[in-house]
């Protein structure tokens, strides 16, 4: 019983350092593309690992933190890629270090 | 819950907190509407661990569904701003 809890605990601290690295990658890329790619990910995977280890802190709650490790998982990507769509749309522009652009192609050929 | 525990869950309450300082200055100081997009969304999104950190300190389960509706405004709020950016609203 103990273990488990302290293994709960050990799974929020890793979910707390990677809400850390995508604090610092938000900070630290040059870009708007690539700071919502290295922003999305980690958060997800952070807030997934954090509710896991609470559910293993509180066995009783693991319902509704399932619903909502289901919920971020399924809306987070959705809702940043119709964002960063709608900039690729309006001319965001990008890192002058870029040197491949798939949807602008495709756009084109299409 | 047992000492060792209690320590863990509130070094990692730290963690996010300075996560969180972290982000903000992002919020802040994002050249565009697009950055600070991303940063509110990763704000908002690390929250809701925060607020479940405190719904386990408090044993009090009603947080988590405050919980999960924070997590639908926060996806609305999102797509609404994509929508604006791509003039359709």
């Amino acid at each position: 019983m103990e273990y488990v809890q302290i293994t709960g605990a050990v799974l929020v601290l890793m979910g707390a350092t990677v809400l850390l690295i995508a604090a610092i990658g938000l900070l630290r890329m040059p870009d708007s593309y690539l700071r919502v790619q290295v922003g999305t990910k980690a958060s997800t995977a952070g807030v997934a690992l954090i509710m896991l280890g609470f559910a293993l802190i509180v066995p009783a709650w693991f319902g509704k933190l399932f619903i909502i490790i289901v919920f971020v998982m399924m809306t987070n990507p959705v809702s940043s890629n119709v964002l960063m769509r709608a900039a690729h749309k309006s001319g965001h522009p990008m890192s002058p270090k870029t040197v491949v652009d798939h949807l602008a192609e495709d756009e084109k050929k299409s | 819950m047992s000492d060792i525990v209690l320590t863990l869950l509130f070094i990692s309450g730290g963690i996010m907190l300075l996560a969180f300082a972290l982000t903000f200055v992002r919020f802040v100081i994002g050249p565009t509407l697009i950055d600070r997009t991303i940063a509110f969304d990763v704000l908002t999104v690390g929250s809701l661990g925060l607020m479940g950190l405190i719904a386990v300190l408090e044993n009090r389960q009603i947080y988590l569904d405050v919980n999960i509706i924070y997590g639908l405004l926060s996806f609305v709020a999102v797509v609404v701003v994509g929508k604006y950016v791509r003039k359709s609203l």
